[in-house]
């Protein structure tokens, strides 16, 4: 198997780096995957049960405000209220930095990858501004401790959690027969049983009807969240009866969530599933138009595995696609951002020190400018894939501009870029890259150039 | 033609109001017409019974309790105007502003946003074709003789289908520079020989802020417009939509005769109300902006506001609605005949729902478009439907063009 150690650092992992050696096979890639999650015990972000400033800790504070008006204490429940809004501001930037961190640093690149693309995958962004920074604590806990696990149990978390639940409406539907729905005028909302089936699992060319986005939703029905209890099932937004969703029958008896995980355990294992996760696996890491054998090959071996995602990792490492020379996808903006700072070399104090200032000057903003801003995609289908999306006039201005600007504010002292090409590009870089770090006035144009080529960009 | 030359569109740097705020190509050809076009794409599907409410259909108040709060005026004896539209009362009353209602894409039943987006854009009436991004717009660019490609460019941090195909547009954002020294520049391109994509893109953004320094007077006199314009008293400043509106007027007050962007957060599943305010905001700050910045140019200019599909006829549980068929096609502009709201409106009845629960598309959308164009450009009926909207039979004048 044409196993390239360069390739797998940089087409499976965050890239290259001075100090981290490469992935020495497509088994060292796997063993990593499946031990234990160091680097995010090294350093960690909070799962959404366990954060603060938590929805609650921001409700109580506001409660307190509220009691205390007109009262001596008012200026303090105002001032604590600002202070709880803040932390939860200064909670995000931290969480910005053990991104990077984690993805300067990894010996597990291939993790991160996963991590990201999972949840792209299940796209949750915040619906109130107090729910900013929530997103990483959401990956941290539906989407991390799955990605080498099985998808139905990645699925139930991600279904569970207040962060999809909100920004699907999910907590606004109830059964038009329930007891909650007597007597208001309350009733379904189908969006998070439409995402489900077009976007998480079947995909939108699945083989599914009308008749199943509407079962599914009924199905949902009293999966709900609040401040104060995060996730949890009401029996009384349930709708009462069974549910035929794609052929299946789910519950009928006394509510519960059991039915739904059901459901969702059943949307995982079917045919269509597999092939729309399989494939859009391959396409993420491989490229567009992905082999019709690979897809297939990956997808019966997801389903021989009961829907756990490793064998089909293997079987994607395993394939010649993997390993083409021709580099075929774009690295996306935060991608492109962080393997730079992992080439570079930039000091982990460097990052977890920075100024806020900082973090938006270098990070946020001239993501924003490439086209991606930070965990707020669009719509919750994600981030393109495709490169014609993010290589155009406006985000190639803004990669130029942060390879010939940043590094230098990230460093002491620049790497001598007749050395840099080979530290970014692995041991036989593109001619034309080697002859312009060489011929460039300046060290900033030399290593910006590596940065900016194209045989950086890609992978 | 140089390549480079051509893909040269708008740009725009986000800095103080006083320095220009946009960019523009300096050369542009003339375009063999006067008229302007401007297609917004209303994302995420807007509730056009909600925009231009039947009230004048009994079943309307049953469906919708808590959404028909009979605070809409009446626009012409049947239909009533939402109240968040009402800036728009002004453009009503002089012919400006219309609407079609009970119009829909081929688009039918899944009712996925991104599949019916990529209908809207495509002006396809189907998928089928796999692995579509040719937008009509595009596809006029290509067929409509004589017209250069640099006219027409597209806005925003957004990928817009209905601009993309063979034919170049350009695009560009708010707060996008380019800092890169010459020395740099040059060996750049020879990093990027052998990679088309990177290459082309390297060189577009390296012409396009070189234009920077070269225009300014454009977008200084559109703030002047816009200073000198009462109707400005109404549209809240500062917006993202209204610096794009801004920059659309000054561009298509000089050469620019398409211009194409979205307004996104017409997804209304839960508390409509407020997400309708939101919208409305949006678009008739949009709208009053291009009247005021177009100047004369304004009796020369259409504005189709499109959406990928309309929403249930009956409200949900959360005062919202869901995704759903028919819906509303808004449009402004002193080309058209506003003041009318045009359309068979096939009745809210029980047995007169699609599928037993939306609005009846009683036209395709895509013929009223082609007959925009057809009257604002006049552009071949073949052409329409052969080229530009391929299965469409464009059927009666709907008489939206003065």
């Amino acid at each position: 198997m044409p196993f390239d150690p360069t390739i797998a650092a940089i087409r499976f992992g965050i890239g290259l780096s001075p100090t981290i050696a490469a992935p020495s096979s497509v088994a060292d890639m796997l063993a990593r995957l499946t031990g234990p999650d160091t680097i995010a015990a090294e350093v960690p972000i909070p799962t959404y049960t366990d954060v603060y400033p938590s929805p609650l800790d921001y409700r109580q504070a506001t409660r307190a405000l509220t009691q205390a008006r007109g009262t001596d204490g008012e200026d303090a429940a105002d001032e604590h209220r600002r202070q709880v809004r803040q932390d939860g501001t200064d909670a995000m930037l931290s969480f910005v930095k053990a991104d990077l961190i984690r993805a300067a640093y990894t010996e597990d690149g291939f993790r991160e990858r996963l991590v990201r693309f999972w949840a792209d995958h299940f796209t949750a962004r915040p619906t109130k501004g107090i729910d900013r920074h929530l997103i990483s604590p959401y990956i941290e806990e539906a989407i991390r401790p799955y990605v080498a696990g099985n998808f139905a149990d990645m699925l139930i978390a991600v279904v569970g959690s207040p962060m999809m639940i909100w920004f699907l409406d999910q907590h606004q539907s109830m059964g038009p027969n329930s007891q909650a729905a007597r007597g208001g005028n309350k009733g379904l909302n189908e969006n998070l049983a439409r995402e489900l089936l077009e976007l998480h699992t079947l995909g939108v060319g699945g083989g599914y009807q009308p008749s199943d986005v509407r079962a599914l939703a009924e199905l949902l029905t009293g999966v709900s969240a609040s401040a104060q209890d995060g996730g949890y099932f009401r029996p009384s937004h349930a709708e009462p009866g069974p549910e035929l969703v794609l052929g299946v029958e789910y519950g009928g008896g006394e509510a519960s969530i059991e039915d739904v995980n059901a459901g969702l355990r059943g949307l995982a294992m079917h045919p269509d599933t597999a092939r729309h996760l399989a494939r859009k696996l391959v396409t993420h890491f491989v490229g567009p138009s992905p082999s019709l054998t690979l897809v297939d090959a990956m997808a019966a071996r997801y389903l021989q595995d009961g829907g756990a995602l490793f064998g089909m990792y293997e079987v994607l490492l395993e394939h010649e696609d993997a390993w083409n020379s021709v580099a075929r996808n774009v690295k996306q903006p935060f991608d492109f951002i962080v393997s730079s700072m992992r080439a570079l070399g930039v000091e982990r104090d460097e990052i977890s020190n920075a100024e806020n200032v900082a973090i938006r000057r270098y990070i946020h903003r001239p993501m924003t400018v490439m086209g991606q801003t930070w965990q707020r995609p669009v719509g919750p289908d994600g981030w393109p894939e495709e490169e014609e999306n993010w290589i155009t006039p406006q985000g190639m201005a803004g990669r130029i501009t942060w390879s010939m600007q940043v590094p230098q504010n990230l460093l002491d002292h620049l790497p001598d870029p007749r050395a840099f090409v080979y530290t970014a590009l692995g041991p036989t870089p593109p001619e034309a890259v080697l002859f312009a770090a060489n011929a460039a006035e300046t060290v900033s144009d030399g290593v910006g150039l590596v940065l900016a080529s194209a045989a950086f960009q890609r992978r | 033609m140089d390549r480079r030359k051509f893909l040269i569109g708008g740009a725009a740097l986000g800095c103080s109001a006083a320095a220009s705020p946009f960019v523009t190509p300096v050369a542009m050809a003339a375009a063999p017409w006067d008229a302007r076009l401007v297609v917004i794409i209303l994302r995420g599907a807007m509730d056009g019974v909600d925009v231009i409410q039947p009230y004048g259909d009994p079943a309307l108040a049953e469906l919708r309790p808590t959404l028909v709060t009979g605070k809409a005026a009446d626009l012409d004896g049947f239909y009533a105007l939402h109240p968040a539209f009402e800036p728009l009362r002004p453009l009503w009353n002089a012919g400006e502003f219309g609407a079609v209602q009970a119009v829909s894409t081929p688009y039918r039943d899944k009712r996925s946003h991104f599949d019916g987006q990529d209908i809207l854009e495509a002006g396809l009436p189907d998928l089928s074709g796999g692995g579509l991004r040719d937008g009509w717009l595009n596809r006029m660019l290509q067929v409509v003789p004589g017209l250069e490609p640099e006219v027409a460019f597209a806005i925003g941090r957004e990928q817009m289908l209905v601009l993309s195909g063979d034919a170049p547009a350009s695009r560009w954002s708010p707060d996008a520079r380019l800092s890169i020294s010459p020395n740099a520049r040059a060996l750049l391109s020879v990093v990027h020989h052998d990679d088309p994509l990177f290459r082309d893109a390297s060189e577009d953004a390296i012409a396009i802020a070189e234009q920077i320094s070269l225009q300014a007077d454009l977008a200084q006199e559109t703030e002047t417009m816009m200073a000198e314009s009462p109707m400005m008293e109404a549209v809240s400043r500062g917006g993202e939509h209204v610096k794009i509106a801004e920059f659309a007027a000054s561009r298509m007050r000089a050469d620019t005769r398409i211009v194409s962007f979205s307004i996104n957060g017409w997804d209304t599943h839960a508390h409509q109300s407020n997400g309708m305010k939101n919208g409305a905001r949006a678009l008739t700050d949009t709208i009053l902006t291009l009247k005021a910045g177009l100047g004369a140019a304004w009796d020369k200019t259409a504005v189709l506001c499109l959406t990928e599909f309309g929403r249930t006829a009956r409200e949900n549980g959360s005062g919202g609605t869901d995704h759903g068929t028919g819906g509303a096609m808004l449009y402004a502009g002193g080309a058209l005949r506003g003041g009318q709201v045009v359309g068979e409106w096939p009745g809210l009845g029980e047995s007169d729902l699609y599928a037993g629960r939306d609005l009846l598309p009683t036209r395709d959308v895509r013929a009223h478009v082609a007959w925009v164009m057809r009257g604002l450009i006049g552009l071949d009926q073949a052409v329409l439907e052969q080229a530009i909207f391929p299965g469409l039979e464009l059927g009666p004048n709907p008489g939206l063009v003065r």
